[in-house]
């Protein structure tokens, strides 16, 4: 987290020194800026692989979490959205009692606020000793709990374990 | 070749789809607003219906304007939204269960119920009477926990 805090501002920083130049030879716009400071930032990320190992191998995964994300958004909002178009209701509420892997105070905030985001999901409230977290599920199929259980502690706890180990 | 592509025009239409998108779906989770049944799926699905559409919009603003700091404004407009509304909703959604806001009839709330009964939540009426006793028992039992 440090080094990628680090790296960012090296990366923004000569970015913006190099485009604050009088005669550029590339337009100044937001796909070259994008670019070279992605460029930038790629190119710290492998140098990392002589000091900091375990940076190296966490950013792609983090990647791969917010990719993960951004299509679990999508299709959450698409099923809401058709449920509220069309007269029958398709949804079956639930409150689910989901028992937490994750310990401290950061993962279980990540954790909440992604299933705040996803799926139908609203979570309502941690217990008082941080081990289970309270969901509303809208959309439980074939009234399988465990099923849901699984599916959230595969998809998004995993990753964010992956993440922070 | 490449001086050919009307670039503009490419960047007009992308950032049109993703305005249009976002507009539907704030649309779409508004009209859920007005005709979903309960207070919590009506929360649920306001929630993100507001969070994708403002981020759909944004991205497609920062796209049609092409200047590096717009861009980095509404990324950082996207970022944040994306942190802050779901505390937001969150925060709503423990205070109705403590307020006792009733859930919909066909709900299954067997696996709260038993949280409720343990955390004498399910007697109190609101919060105000809920903390008057948290405090009422502090007293009682100082060293507790």
């Amino acid at each position: 987290m440090k080094t990628f805090v680090f790296h960012f501002i090296v990366a923004f920083t000569a970015t913006y020194l190099f485009f604050s130049q009088a005669d550029l030879p590339i337009p100044y716009n937001a796909e070259t800026t994008t670019a070279m400071f992605l460029g930038i930032l790629t190119l710290l990320w492998l140098s990392a692989l002589f000091y900091n190992k375990s940076y190296f191998r966490k950013l792609p995964k983090a990647i791969n979490l917010l990719l993960y994300f951004l299509k679990e958004l999508f299709l959450a909002n698409i099923k809401v959205a058709f449920d509220i178009v069309t007269p029958h209701y398709y949804m079956r509420p639930t409150i689910i009692a989901l028992p937490l892997t994750v310990k401290s105070d950061l993962e279980i905030t990540l954790l909440a606020n992604i299933i705040t985001l996803t799926p139908g999901t609203l979570s309502i409230d941690v217990r008082k000793d941080k081990k289970i977290l309270f969901l509303h599920a809208l959309y439980v199929k074939d009234d399988d709990i465990e099923q849901l259980k699984n599916y959230i502690k595969h998809g998004f706890e995993r990753r964010i374990l992956e993440l922070t180990a | 070749m490449l001086e050919n592509i009307d670039w503009l025009l490419i960047r007009e239409i992308i950032s049109c789809v993703l305005i249009l998108t976002g507009v539907l779906f704030m649309l779409i989770s508004t009209l859920g607003l007005l005709r979903l049944p309960d207070f919590y799926i009506r929360m649920s699905a306001i929630t993100k219906g507001t969070t994708l559409g403002l981020g759909l919009i944004l991205s497609g603003m920062g796209i049609y304007f092409n200047q590096p700091d717009i861009l980095l404004k509404v990324l950082a407009i996207i970022v944040f939204s994306f942190i802050t509304a779901p505390v937001a909703a969150h925060v709503v959604g423990r205070t109705a269960v403590q307020n006792k806001i009733p859930f919909w009839d066909r709900t299954k709330t067997k696996e709260l119920n038993e949280y409720l009964e343990q955390e004498n939540l399910g007697e109190h009426v609101n919060r105000d009477k809920y903390i008057e006793d948290l405090k009422k028992k502090k007293k009682n039992a100082p060293g507790n926990q």
